[in-house]
């Protein structure tokens, strides 16, 4: 037995810094930064001090996770370096400060790196001067469509042509047209005449998406952003592009014309469609989502996502979403009723059920909270509990095989007896001893601060569903008679005759599948958008999401309704607020202790994961 | 504070003197030129320039001059505007101009006459007109949709026509 951990073994290096000033304030900026493509150590460049120095240089091509350009020249500054006599020595002032002597040329602060000593000036009538200059070249050929482009609102040039542009064009020639309307891919409609060059979305798609699929064809004025002849611009992460494009030249078609982004409400959230759980922000109006934007977090998506998880949000606002509490009565007919009856109706079927004959199946998409109440409910009934797996393609990026967002917080709940485990190495942490610690034969976690690398994330997948087998069995003998299915088709599981022998079917779901006909109680739930929670991603992440519409109809989160459930079956009162009761879940499960809602913060908090491969 | 109050003179308390100055100035404007108007019979022409009710036009061409771009739905001081965007879909009638509104609508009960939408629009696309009083029997009757304020506003004579040259 292997032990794979990402516990580096090389010490951190110490940091080296160096001393520059940003418009007159001292501070120290480190030596050398990580490429953003390789990691390997490369020099500060000005615009990384003055970032860190808390000013801002309008830019176009330079982009904090894309290998520098250099080539729109919205980033030119002043800057000088300490003078130097013939022995190479500074030449002091009278004062004893060292002379600078100012570059008679400007410099792009995005490419030139910084020096011991550098002075950076970045607001001298100068430096004004030519970034009005740089302005007047990239509007001399913009159509300036504003009324009519989708990225008004959100557009770097109409902001700089705010501060820097001019309010007439000098040019007597007519502007140069170029193609309008190009369908550059199934996702992707490129303006060219919008285009500034800028080749963010080249080095995007060549670096990082690996398809080296757009690039810049005629010269001078007539240069045109294109993509390869004949095969379309169509990988799975090509809506980054538009993210990136700092115009509107690439706009997204599922979003084009649908609604100004001025209108939009941004909610922090996660993507629900595979167990990363790419950090994003829903864009909504009047209770209509309209798109979900990727949000940065370096620990788990950097500043992007795929485009099959961006646009996975159309099914939250369908019509047949299920609004209403139903029960069925003795006749076999479904009737509406409030919350306080279902819940009562399910509360008195699964307190007549006798010890043993119950079994809950949670979907690994409920939040950790709503698990640990399950999970709650299901050792006070002396229930089995699972969740079930949900598989299906990953790639190497961000993509995980894993479809289930909350897999990991599933294997916590519902984690495998620890005796049927073997007992692992001796890299075991002083925890261990709870089955909540335990996620699968050979998979542990740990409170070691460390994640798990994503090339073995996929490791402990199929760990969850290994109940349901037995509860297809103990259904099949007759033993298990009440069954509880929160957000899962059951009939995908057990089988649709097994269901059928069931005394008490209790089911929450979203939407209508070929389990929520046959339920005798129903209750309706809510989609992520709807509610707050927590989801425990696959590197052991837990990250919380926030609320960015109204549920429809009756529908409730389920956490809410849970802990009424719980105090109806067993008298006990959890925390009625999301904060209260993940503060209690993590109180009560040893892989979630010391963690915090409050401290999740906006980039969640890792619960150290070891993988101990067998 | 206390306000001495004086005895009225013997001239003030007379009464009559009072009333005779009043009817001087009644007499007075009898001989004047009437300025008060049988409204409805009569109906004030307004001055140009006047703000009444803001309904789109169409330009030369019989297009019509908004693009949807929804920025008199964001100024709206009363949010009486609401604009249905156009959607993905590419509509072979707008041709360059690539968006029209789906569905526009001014709520003429909620509008203030405040003339915002009419200063922010790019595309002189509304214009508030000279109609001021708009009389409904029921409150939908004055939720205006794009048909009618397009019919209600008529043709503007652009004389820039940005889009022919684009
Ligand atoms: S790219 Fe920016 S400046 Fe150009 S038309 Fe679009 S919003 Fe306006
Ligand atoms: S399409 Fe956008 S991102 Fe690509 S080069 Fe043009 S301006 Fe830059
Ligand atoms: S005139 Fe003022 S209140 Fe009326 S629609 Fe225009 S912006 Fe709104
Ligand atoms: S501001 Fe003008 S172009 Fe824009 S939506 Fe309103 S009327 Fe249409
Ligand atoms: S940002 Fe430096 S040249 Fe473009």
């Amino acid at each position: 037995m292997s032990v794979v951990t990402n516990h580096s073994t090389t010490a951190v290096p110490v940091v080296k810094t160096l001393s520059v000033s940003v418009n007159g304030r001292w501070l120290a900026v480190p030596q050398t930064t990580a490429h953003p493509l390789t990691g390997q150590p490369v020099a500060t460049t000005m615009i990384q001090a003055c970032e860190i120095a808390g000013v801002t240089v309008p830019h176009y091509c330079y982009h904090a996770k894309l290998a520098v350009a250099g080539n729109c020249r919205m980033c030119l500054v002043e800057f000088g370096t300490p003078a130097l006599g013939p022995d190479r020595k500074p030449i002091l002032n009278p004062d004893g400060t060292p002379q600078i002597r100012k570059s008679p040329r400007p410099a792009i602060a995005c490419a030139t790196p910084v020096s011991p000593g550098m002075e950076i000036y970045t607001n001298t009538p100068a430096v004004e001067a030519m970034r009005r200059g740089v302005l007047e070249f990239l509007l001399l050929n913009h159509p300036l469509d504003c009324p009519i482009c989708d990225q008004a609102g959100e557009c770097k040039l109409q902001e700089y042509s705010v501060e820097y542009g001019q309010a007439a064009s000098r040019s007597v020639d007519e502007k140069v047209h170029k193609p309008k309307q190009v369908d550059l891919g199934p996702r992707i409609v490129l303006d060219d005449e919008r285009c500034i060059l800028c080749s963010r979305c080249i080095r995007f798609t060549r670096d990082l998406a690996g398809d080296d699929a757009l690039g810049i064809v005629q010269r001078g004025s007539h240069s045109t952003l294109t993509h390869y002849p004949g095969r379309p611009f169509d990988h799975n992460y090509t809506l980054n592009t538009v993210d990136i494009c700092p115009v509107g030249a690439l706009t997204s078609k599922d979003f084009r014309f649908q609604m100004r982004v001025w209108f939009l409400q941004e909610t922090k959230s996660v993507c629900t469609s595979c167990a990363t759980g790419c950090n994003l922000l829903i864009g909504s109006r009047e209770n209509k989502i309209y798109r979900y934007v990727p949000r940065q977090n370096d620990r788990v998506n950097s500043c992007w996502m795929c485009d099959s998880g961006r646009l996975n949000y159309k099914w939250i606002g369908r019509s047949d979403r299920l609004t209403q509490c139903q029960v069925r009565d003795a006749q076999g007919q479904m009737q509406l009723r409030t919350w306080p009856e279902a819940i009562q109706e399910a509360a008195g079927r699964l307190k007549q059920a006798a010890p043993g004959s119950i079994a809950f199946i949670a979907s690994a998409r409920q939040t950790n909270e709503e698990l640990f109440l399950i999970r709650h409910l299901a050792r006070k009934l002396g229930a089995m509990a699972d969740s079930a797996p949900r598989t299906g393609e990953g790639d190497a990026w961000l993509v995980n095989a894993d479809k289930n967002p909350n897999r990991l917080g599933a294997a916590i709940m519902f984690g495998l007896d620890r005796s049927a485990l073997p007992v692992t190495s001796d890299t075991a942490p002083a925890a261990v001893g709870s089955a909540d610690m335990l996620v699968g034969p050979g998979v542990q976690l740990a409170r070691s601060g460390q994640e798990c690398p994503r090339s073995i994330m996929g490791a402990a997948a199929e760990r969850i569903g290994a109940k349901l087998p037995k509860i297809a069995e103990g259904i099949g003998r007759g033993e298990i008679r009440t069954l509880v299915v929160l957000g899962e088709d059951a009939t995908k599981h057990l089988g649709a005759a097994l269901l059928g022998r069931l005394e008490n079917l209790i089911i929450s779901d979203i939407l209508p599948n070929a389990t929520t006909p046959r339920a005798h109680v129903l209750l309706p739930g809510c989609a992520h958008a709807e509610k707050r929670g927590s989801f425990t991603n696959a590197q052991g992440r837990v990250q919380k999401f926030l609320k960015a519409v109204e549920p429809p109809g009756q529908a409730r989160p389920e956490s809410e309704f849970l802990v009424e459930l719980v105090r109806a079956v067993t008298g006990e009162q959890f925390p009625q607020t999301v904060e209260g009761l993940f503060n209690r879940m993590a109180k009560e499960t040893v892989a979630f202790q010391g963690i915090t809602w409050a401290g999740l913060g906006d980039l969640g908090q890792g619960i150290a994961v070891e993988v101990l491969k067998t | 504070m206390i306000v001495e109050r004086k005895p009225l003179t013997l001239w003030e308390r007379l009464y009559l003197p009072a009333i005779i100055g009043g009817f001087k100035v009644t007499v007075r404007h009898f001989f004047k030129r009437k300025v008060t108007m049988q409204y409805p019979e009569e109906k004030w022409v307004v001055p140009e320039g006047y703000r009444g009710a803001p309904y789109l036009v169409k330009d030369q061409a019989g297009r019509t001059k908004c693009v949807s771009c929804q920025l008199c739905e964001f100024v709206c001081p009363p949010k009486a505007i609401q604009i249905t965007p156009p959607g993905p879909q590419p509509n072979p009638e707008t041709g360059n101009v690539e968006k029209a509104p789906k569905e526009f609508e001014i709520n003429m009960l909620r509008c203030i006459y405040c003339g915002y939408c009419q200063e922010v629009c790019p595309e002189e696309a509304i214009f508030l007109m000279r109609d001021y009083a708009l009389i409904g029997s029921h409150r939908d009757e004055l939720i205006f949709n794009q048909e009618k304020l397009l019919a209600l506003g008529g043709t503007h004579q652009d004389t820039i026509q940005k889009w022919q040259h684009k």
